[in-house]
């Protein structure tokens, strides 16, 4: 058994949309000036991506950069990839003022694929789950708790929580996804 | 007798029979149906028995106003009482039972209520069962729950799931009649982004009923065939949403409307949400409500037989049903000779219509005399009949009620007119008018909720609005409309409007609580003249269809006993929801597993699958003690502490708030924060730390770290976590915004497990990695390295007196650390401690907890702990407030230990009593116990208090009665029981 446990544990459950854990992802938080365009530059050498704007997600082949707040962007990188960017980071941003953390173990990561993904996300978030654009982020709240979320395409979308309540908002999107509770009002 | 017609009905489906029961008796309907027109159907108008009379009620509408046809439906965990047999549709298997009736609904032993109801008038419970005051608890209150009340609560748990639904809109139109479609149909055309809700199963509300009797066109369509283009026509528009089944419940600040929506009630166990709760962010809100009919207050007029002349219409052209062979229409306007119409089509004998009016020349009543039915002008009725109507007295409707003829019949239709559906307009500060003409509340549309911005948030259309004529109904000027045109109707309160006591005293206004004109003017006579307090004396308006009926004549009752106009008596007020909805609904999924979200350690899997009785710390669960085979939890805390002492314990420690401070002004954040000197703290090195709210009380503590020059790592509380990286960030953004500082809160980034006994350091030197000897890494030192080859930062500090590590790993590799400390430790017997141990070998070191020796109330002077506060900085969070007279008072209480001196333990929380006595005559008190344990160390009872001038007191004693009777007498001690010069933790 591999010493690294997902904080769930690759779990998955099939309803008419299906709802699993998101393969696991080494992730940088990072604050800081953002117009800064040598923070910019940073980002953009260790990510391949470019910076998002407010809200935005933006992303690479192996990487995407997201816009948390107006200091703080959220660096998700393929596994095992953080380590070496946050140092190559942390030497490009040299003395800027900024705060740049190894994060990859803070959180748990579900993924929602299926054609009604807009409307898991409506019964759980207070958001217009309609309108939201592809690789637009909102950090709102998933029925009692915080948590962050976007689509990658019309079919998928993609929920980021503290660990610790990573079961709870499994629980909670595979009940709101589970045959018979279909609306199809969007 | 009511009965099924052979005549096509709009809603039933005749090929489609369904199945049910009714207090067991098994009966059909047809697909389409209500439970209410089934049974009407099936021949039975009795269906229900009144809250304080158990009068025998039959339906008085075909809608959600119903107030007597409640029925409880389901069974076991599906249960649900006071539902509505005019508003559930029909399904198979449907099991509904009677209520409020013993033993049968036929013959109930309370209905002899109705006899005594002479002595219970308005307000009986106030003033019969004043004395004596012990037997409203023993007699009183028992025999009035027996006698009163509606249906039975559910017994177990709900056996069905809900769940909620946030949507957004430009405009959310409430109600799906003509006005509504018209409304959607625009604002789609205009691409903006629309949500048409309809309570009911259909669309088009009551146009396409009564359209089809007068012949109603529209844009040259008969209104059925309008609505179905209407619906078509919305259907293919991508920015509206078309919702039936949806009943917009309540209306709220910033454009938010909640709407009930019935998924599952007709699919018992289906695998689905029973009710869905949408919440609705709304740009605009439009109530395209509708109205409803006024019920007539003459005497006689809940016998089972009368019902609203539009429910009557309903039943006979939707439902294919009848109330009655001979059916007698009162009525105060034109709208009800719809309903003769209706019944003389159906074949149902209307033998007269009695009109309040002296004049009766519309086109409607003029169809109806044309059709050879005689109309009975300027005359009201009574109704009289054992269990239904058998006959209607008319009279003069002007007079006392003096009978002029007597008719034979078997059921009354009546009309007292219509009034708007004001609910949702008024549920957000929405005003209404009076209309002296019709005899209506009305929205004023110059006053209107409003939103953020200061302009209207809700509009009004439609009925709802107050037209009570399909063109103005439209509000479309190009779109043609022909319908007969309406005379003013007659307001008519009472009839006979000069009744005498004993007809006022059957004339009900409020059904379900049978309230009647009687009980609203001995109100106003006994005082209650203010709307509100009427409502509340009589309990008008107070039943489950929340005075639907009721609130219009009851308040038109109250104005002309109070001799002061109807506007002036007003309503009273108009709450959310619009007709009951399911608590289920509100709650949504929270139930069961994801009632509360449950934090879980990394390790919670392992503690669950090893004996953990939990402990709940805010929403994470942490272990309380281990038990094993044969333990009870005091007998696992005391192993678990003396194994710490003795060998080596492990401890789950995640939950701890881990925050990073980074920045070139860090040191003089941390300075601010903190009471002690942060800055001065050498990289590698930790801290005890306190922080103090800017009153000076203490609110949270922890070890500092300093990773590097700019950066600092705190520890907080479990519970401080959240609440001490806001209070950073709190000051950090609007006080100290040009400190260069950035914040993150990084808890659960870590699994943090603390090891601790005299064989610590021996665990984690077999894991290999680290050079964690004394002199390699002294007490409060942190060390980054790794142990068994996985990545750590340990550090050095003690919670409880022994040599102790507290090593942090990534989330997710620590479970393999738990796990290979377990392994490594095994034949040092290492186990896992929990958190009540970890209390106790805290209190024997006389260690403070947050929350235990603070309240927030307690200064860190408070506790001995001067020593943690700077005295050459000059300002941090709390510093001033420590100043004040108040917090530098020696009389102070201040922290001690205790001992009992029978060795026994203090009861938690209990004050030390003096003999002197205050003003209340209650005993003075000098102290009180913080915490308190049995400490298997020691092998006595230890525990910490506040005393008065505790500190300067030692071997004094002091009692502290229990609440058992006992008086515990201890001995003041320092608080520091065991090891006080601290040499175990510095091996």
């Amino acid at each position: 058994m591999s010493d690294h446990a997902t904080p769930l544990a690759q779990a998955r459950s099939d309803g008419y949309v299906t709802v699993a854990e998101d393969a696991p992802r080494d992730m940088i938080q990072l604050k800081g000036d953002l117009s800064d365009p040598g923070l910019a530059d940073a980002v953009e050498r260790i990510a391949h991506a470019a910076m998002p704007g407010p809200l935005g997600l933006s992303t690479s082949d192996s990487a995407w950069i997201a816009w948390m707040a107006p200091d703080e962007l959220l660096i998700s990188l393929a596994r095992g990839q953080g380590a070496d960017a946050l140092s190559s980071l942390s030497r490009a941003m040299g003395d800027r003022h900024h705060l740049a953390l190894d994060v990859s173990d803070m959180r748990a990561a579900i993924r929602l694929e299926g054609a009604a993904v807009r409307e898991i996300l409506a019964k759980v978030a207070p958001i217009d789950a309609v309108t939201l654009p592809v690789n637009t982020v909102r950090r709102t709240r998933v029925a009692q708790v915080p948590a962050a979320l976007w689509l990658s395409g019309p079919r998928t979308a993609h929920v980021i929580c503290f660990r610790s309540v990573g079961r709870y908002v499994f629980d909670l999107l595979s009940l709101s996804a589970r045959r018979g509770g279909e609306i199809g009002a969007f | 007798m009511p009965h099924r017609l052979s005549r096509p009905g709009r809603r039933i489906d005749p090929a489609r029979a369904l199945h049910f029961t009714f207090d067991g008796a098994p009966h059909r309907g047809f697909a389409g149906d209500t439970l209410a027109s089934a049974l009407l159907g099936a021949g039975r108008i009795l269906m229900g028995r009144s809250f304080k009379y158990h009068r025998p009620r039959g339906p008085v509408t075909a809608g959600q106003d119903e107030p007597n046809a409640l029925v409880g439906l389901g069974q076991g965990g599906r249960f649900e009482p006071n539902q509505r047999a005019t508003a559930t549709p029909l399904f198979e298997g449907l099991t509904a039972i009677s209520q409020n009736r013993w033993p049968s609904l036929e013959h109930d032993v309370g209905s002899v209520n109705a006899r005594l109801s002479r002595f219970l008038p308005a307000g009986f419970y106030y003033k019969t069962f004043l004395w004596p005051a012990s037997f409203w608890k023993k007699v009183y209150e028992p025999v009035i729950r027996a006698s009163a009340g509606l249906g039975r609560p559910p017994e177990g748990p709900d056996a069905d799931r809900y769940e909620h639904l946030h949507t957004h809109c430009d405009l959310a139109i409430v109600g799906g009649g003509i006005a509504g479609l018209a409304a959607a149909l625009e604002a789609g055309r205009a691409g903006r982004r629309v949500l048409l809700m309809e309570q009911d199963t259909i669309w088009g509300g009551r146009t396409v009923t009564d359209g089809a009797i007068d012949g109603t066109t529209i844009d040259g369509l008969d209104p059925a065939a309008w609505v179905a283009r209407a619906v078509d026509d919305l259907s293919a528009m991508d920015s509206v949403t078309l919702r039936s089944g949806l009943m917009g419940a309540g209306v709220y600040d910033h454009g938010y409307l909640t709407a009930h929506e019935r998924v599952a009630d007709d699919r018992p166990g289906a695998d689905a949400p029973r009710h869905r709760l949408w919440k609705i962010r709304a740009g605009h809100i439009v109530t395209a409500t509708g109205g409803l009919e006024r019920p007539l207050a003459f005497a006689g007029n809940d016998l089972p037989g009368v019902m609203l002349a539009s429910a009557v219409r309903d039943y006979v052209c939707d439902y294919a049903v009848t109330p009655g062979r001979r059916v007698v229409i009162v009525t105060t306007n034109d709208d009800a000779y719809r309903t003769a119409l209706a019944l003389l089509d159906a074949g149902v004998e209307v033998p007269a219509v009695i009109d309040a009016r002296s004049q009766v020349t519309g086109a409607l009543p003029t169809r109806v005399r044309d059709r050879g039915v005689e109309i009975v002008t300027g005359s009201g009725l009574r109704a009289e009949g054992t269990g239904r109507v058998e006959r209607v007295l008319v009279c003069d409707v002007t007079g006392d009620g003096t009978p002029t003829r007597r008719i034979a019949c078997d059921a009354v239709a009546m009309s007292g007119g219509w009034s708007p559906v004001p609910h949702l307009w008024s549920h957000c500060g929405g005003k209404l008018t009076w209309n002296d003409e019709r005899g209506f509340f009305a929205p004023d549309p110059d006053r209107p909720p409003v939103g953020a911005d200061g302009t209207g948030m809700v509009s009004a259309i439609g009925t709802a609005a107050g037209h009570m004529d399909a063109a103005a109904c439209l509000g479309q000027a190009d779109t043609p409309v022909t319908q007969p045109v309406e005379r003013l109707p007659r307001p008519t309160w009472i009839m006979p409007e000069r009744a005498g006591p004993a007809l006022r005293s059957k004339m009900f206004l409020d059904y379900q609580n049978d309230v009647k004109v009687s009980d609203i003017q001995l109100a106003a006579q006994e005082g209650f003249v203010s709307v509100e307090h009427a409502k509340r004396y009589t309990t008008l308006g107070m039943a489950t269809d929340q005075g639907k009926l009721s609130n219009i004549n009851g308040l038109a009752v109250l104005s002309d006993a109070v001799g002061r106009p109807i506007p002036d008596v007003g309503t009273t007020t108009f709450r959310p929801p619009y007709v009951p909805i399911s608590m289920g609904s509100i709650a949504g999924e929270a139930r069961g597993e994801i009632f509360q979200p449950l934090r879980r350690t990394p390790l919670h899997d392992w503690h669950e699958a090893n004996g953990a009785t939990w402990e709940p710390v805010g929403h994470w669960r942490r272990p309380y003690c281990y038990t094993r085979d044969g333990e009870d939890i005091r007998a696992a805390v005391s192993r678990e502490i003396r194994n710490v002492r003795e060998n080596v314990g492990l401890l789950d420690a995640s939950t701890l708030g881990k925050i990073v401070v980074k920045g070139p002004d860090a040191g003089r954040f941390m300075d601010l924060l903190y009471t002690n000197m942060m800055s001065t703290l050498a990289v590698g090195r930790c801290r005890y730390g306190l922080m103090c709210s800017e009153n000076g009380f203490l609110m949270d503590d922890g070890v500092v770290a300093r990773l590097s020059e700019d950066t600092f790592l705190c520890h907080t509380t479990t519970g401080g976590a959240d609440r001490i990286h806001a209070h950073m960030e709190e000051w950090l953004q609007t006080e100290w915004w040009d400190l260069k500082v950035h914040t993150a809160n990084v808890t659960e980034q870590w699994a943090q497990i603390a090891v601790v006994g005299p064989r610590a350091r021996d665990v984690l030197d077999r894991l290999g990695g680290m050079d964690l000897s004394r002199d390699a890494m002294p007490f409060m030192t942190w060390s980054d390295g790794t142990l068994a080859d996985l990545p750590v930062r340990v550090f050095r500090i003690s919670f409880s007196g022994e040599l102790s590590y507290e090593v942090a790993v990534p989330a997710n590799l620590g479970r393999a650390l738990w796990d290979r400390l377990l392994e490594a430790g095994a034949d040092m017997g290492v186990m896992p401690y929990g958190t009540e141990a970890l209390h106790v070998l805290r209190a024997e070191k006389g260690f403070i907890m947050i929350g235990d020796e603070t309240d927030g109330t307690v200064i860190p002077q408070d506790l001995g702990l001067h020593w943690a506060i700077s005295k050459k900085k000059d300002d941090f969070i709390g510093k001033r407030g420590q100043q004040r007279s108040h917090m530098t008072d020696p009389d102070r209480w201040k922290l001690v230990g205790l001992e009992t001196l029978d060795g026994g333990v203090l009861p938690d929380g209990a004050y030390a009593a003096l003999d002197d006595r205050n003003a209340n005559g209650q005993r003075k008190t000098e102290g009180r116990v913080t915490s308190t344990y049995y400490s298997p160390t020691l092998k006595r009872g230890i525990a910490m208090g506040l005393i008065l001038n505790g500190p300067d007191r030692m071997g004094e004693t002091v009692t502290f009665p229990g609440t058992d009777g006992k008086v515990h007498t201890a001995r003041i001690v320092d608080p520091v029981f065991y090891d006080k010069q601290g040499a175990r933790q510095d091996v």
